[in-house]
């Protein structure tokens, strides 16, 4: 078998929610190894679940990507098994140590010097509180890469401004240039590309900081504040605004680009948006020749003949008439019957697809993408697979979402080489330990 | 000295190495552009015409010009510009002589199309071995969907969690602009230094297959987890707009705008410290979780929250929401951005000087990296901009030269 790309890298995931998280996920997916210490006394918030013992009607009132746990049932390790946490934390390695405590920190501190790269998104403040500084992590191994993901970064009057994904969002201009272009900003949903863009680029800068210190023998410390890191994606806007002064609005589904048509049309469906069976497909016409094709495929409807909408400009002017007109047709289609129908006369048309409905689909499965994970705490389940396809170095899932303190034997025992003697007090003052501690709701 | 100045002397960190690029549109080239915004000599190979993004708004003045795209230009910042035809054989002999200096090639043709012209991965294999081919496609090489095209909303609204963004009577909603290819480009540059680390590390070489649709539907927002949640519980995500409803949770309207409270609620302390209620501390009403789920408690707290916001600007309530350390975001417009303090001071936003464009401001680094990081060493390139340099460094001569630059018929 071939070595992974980064194997022999070794991370320590100090990171909390998601940004960080998803960053050294891509790094333990392409072969580094990820060691998360935990702390038996203290809970991170939305990393293992919203709290670390959840009452059943908290699990059952959250959203299903929170609270959808094996079974519906909140169960003995709830930590184990949040939705959010296994998706984050296959292959990486847990171990638990209580870093408030001198005897704690030093146990990271024998980590750090055998390690290439500290990763950590934590509210800023928090590490400082614990005295894990650049300063002392370069002490214990001078070519140490630190890869911070503050909010807002570590200077300026927002340094210290708490925030997830969703309230950068806001910040950085995208939450008034999504939704509907007919309704308030408060129908938009929380969500967090933010975090995407963050632990990927987070990923690639660890890779390029780790190319560079091989070429230089130095190791560095990496901020990156998500505010500024994220506002690229929204390159459209910000451009407009810096070459013309042009402030641009929610657009809902349309093209940014101003290419029609564009939208989101009712699909034939077996129940309602109340039970999660509505269909949609999504659908995008970029240009005349794609609109011929398209009433064609469609049965060559008169209206579809309207020369007022054979060109671009014309079915701008008049997107909402077209849009009814389309939607009379679509609301009686399969949706996934019609995007093979478009797609085959070279339209893009996807059905806006409910996530259990991923299972179903042939290409997905024709691809191998999914992959299955048997994790002691929840049992076997099919995961969604990795963002990219190798074939001489395939990215696998050789270590399941980790329970809480799996790793402290390997850690404690086989890396740090601890003494039987210094073990043992470990043990007997809790920071070896394979739950948390009574204390923590 | 200004942005765009080449530091003479500086070492970045990857600038030994070169990139073939020939990928187009927004996912791919944002990519490139990550590689070559930290070193990549990235030689962008554009077919006569030009890259499609020279075709897409916004332009300097509203006008479509294939120099005074924006989109383009932030896109292509830091790489330079070859035409080259790969239909004739000039092109692709000259293309061939790229490939044996470079690093990596990469690509976001339709998929099969580099074979169809006989330049697919075995021709580079054939060159060098150990030099990865990364192909960035819609769906995949392989599989049914193939040859399925994709736009920023279909590939969102199929493979990212969109079905549940939106009001629950309405059709989903998808994010703004085309933040689903930007995502995808980052996973692609992450994929990029993967098979450089294979190649130059371990000698493998390999044709990476980065479908955009499985970026997404392994991807961190949301996706993967409503995906486990469905496995685990059979439970499905309801598409729910965030109305504010949480003690604080979701979005609210003041003076000026509106602000983002999402999860604001989990620190009940916090907040009644935000409001000056320090005596909420001790009611059970507003502190026991269990309590807190009452819609007339709710009601009864919101009675309190909405006229306080009412009263205040977004920055007002950012200011008091950060001495209290509450979750919080208010809604910035780019005007806001633009004009702000924090992102000005801190170095954020940079200039160019462009041919067609002259000064133009755009964002700055992604990410600060002290040694070997991110500088703007040249605005994004005029089309074949640099076709004779670049193929006069691989070693053609003035007549190679020529050959490579005819268009077919």
């Amino acid at each position: 078998m071939n070595p992974k790309p980064l194997e022999g890298i070794r991370v320590i995931d100090l990171c909390v929610v998601w940004a960080g998280p998803f960053g050294t996920m891509l790094l333990g997916d392409l072969g580094a190894e990820v060691i998360k210490p935990e702390n038996p006394f203290v809970f991170q918030p939305m990393t293992r679940g919203a709290i670390a013992r959840p009452p059943q009607i908290m699990a059952d009132n959250a959203i299903a990507w929170s609270g959808g746990l094996p079974g519906g049932r909140v169960g003995d390790r709830p930590w184990d098994y949040s939705p959010t946490f296994v998706s984050l934390y296959r292959n990486k390695k847990s171990f638990t140590v209580d870093l408030r405590r001198p005897e704690g920190l030093d146990v990271l501190r024998r980590l750090v010097a055998q390690s290439d790269i500290v990763y950590e998104n934590n509210a800023s403040g928090t590490l400082e509180k614990l005295a894990i500084t650049y300063e002392w992590l370069r002490e214990a191994n001078p070519k140490i890469i630190f890869m911070r993901v503050p909010a807002y970064g570590s200077t300026g009057p927002y340094a210290n401004a708490r925030a997830l994904g969703v309230h950068l969002e806001a910040v950085m201009g995208h939450s008034l240039l999504r939704g509907y272009a007919d309704a308030d900003p408060s129908s938009n949903t929380a969500i967090y590309s933010g975090d995407y863009l963050a632990g990927a680029q987070g990923a690639f800068a660890a890779m390029t900081a780790i190319w560079h210190r091989d070429r230089t023998g130095e190791g560095q410390l990496i901020e990156i504040a998500q505010a500024e890191n994220a506002a690229a994606m929204f390159t459209q806007a910000i451009m407009d605004y810096s070459l013309n002064g042009n402030l641009q609005g929610a657009m809902g589904n349309r093209d940014v680009h101003g290419l029609a048509l564009q939208g989101v049309y009712p699909a034939k469906s077996p129940g309602t948006a109340a039970t999660m069976e509505d269909h949609w497909i999504a659908i995008t016409i970029e240009t005349d020749e794609q609109w011929r094709a398209f009433a064609t495929a469609i049965g060559g409807p008169g209206w579809a003949g309207d020369p007022r909408y054979a060109t671009g400009a014309g079915r701008v002017e008049h997107h909402d008439e077209i849009d009814a007109r389309i939607a009379e047709y679509t609301a009686m289609q399969d949706d996934y019957e019609l995007m093979q129908r478009l797609q085959a006369v070279g339209i893009a048309a996807a059905p806006v697809l409910e996530a259990s409905r991923m299972f179903d689909d042939p290409h997905l499965r024709a691809r191998g993408f999914f992959r299955t994970q048997t994790q002691p705490s929840s049992g076997t389940y099919e995961y969604a697979g990795p963002l990219w396809q190798f074939p001489e170095t395939p990215v696998e899932y050789y270590q399941a979402p980790i329970m809480f303190g799996e790793h402290n034997e390997y850690v404690y025992r086989e890396l740090l080489k601890v003494p039987e003697e210094e073990y043992q007090a470990l043990l007997a003052a809790g920071h070896i330990a394979d739950a948390y501690d009574a204390s923590v709701p | 000295m200004p942005a765009g100045t080449p530091l003479e002397g500086r070492v970045q960190a990857l600038d030994n190495l070169t990139i073939l690029d020939l990928t187009h549109h927004i996912a791919g080239p944002y990519a490139t552009r990550l590689l070559a915004d930290f070193g990549a000599n990235v030689i962008k190979v554009e077919m006569p015409g030009g890259d499609i993004a020279r075709q897409l708004g916004p332009f300097q003045g509203g006008v479509s010009h294939p120099e005074k795209s924006g989109t383009f230009f932030y896109l292509n910042c830091n790489k330079r510009s070859i035409v080259l035809d790969l239909r004739t054989a000039g092109g692709r002999q000259a293309l061939m002589s790229l490939a044996a200096r470079a690093d990596l090639v990469v690509e976001s043709f339709a998929p099969g199309t580099l074979d169809r012209l006989g330049i697919g991965y075995e021709a580079f294999r054939a060159i060098n071995p150990s030099l990865p081919l990364v192909s960035i496609s819609n769906f995949g090489q392989e599989g049914p969907y193939r040859d399925y095209r994709l736009s920023d909303l279909v590939l969102y609204a199929f493979a990212g969690e969109m079905y549940s963004m939106g009001e629950t009577d309405r059709e989903p909603v998808k994010m703004a602009g085309t933040a689903a290819l930007f995502e995808s480009g980052a996973a692609a540059a992450v994929a990029m230094m993967s098979a450089i680390f294979s190649s130059q590390r371990h000698g493998i070489g390999q044709h990476a297959d980065i479908s955009l649709a499985e970026t997404h539907f392994g991807g961190v927002d949301r996706r993967h987890a409503t995906a486990i949640a469905f496995q685990f519980s059979g439970r499905k995500t309801l598409r729910l707009a965030s109305h504010g409803g949480g003690m604080p949770g979701g979005i609210y309207p003041c003076a000026d705008g509106y602000v983002d409270f999402t999860n604001a609620g989990l620190y009940p302390d916090r907040v009644a410290d935000m409001l000056n209620h320090a005596e909420w501390l001790n009611d059970a009403r507003f502190m026991d979780p269990m309590q807190r789920l009452n819609p007339a408690v709710i009601e009864e707290w919101n009675g309190h929250f909405i006229g306080w916001c009412v009263e205040r600007t977004k920055r007002e309530i950012w200011d008091e929401a950060r001495r209290a350390r509450v979750l919080c975001g208010p809604m910035f417009t780019m005007e806001d951005m633009f004009t702000d303090p924090h992102f000005r001071d801190r170095g954020f936003w940079t200039s160019a000087q462009h041919p067609a464009m002259g000064e133009v401001t755009l964002p700055g680094r992604p990410l600060s990296m002290p040694r070997g990081g991110w500088e703007l060493r040249r605005a994004a390139p005029l089309l074949g901009e640099h076709t004779r340099e670049v193929l006069a460094e691989a070693g053609l001569d003035e007549n190679a030269i020529n050959a490579a630059m005819e268009v077919a018929r």
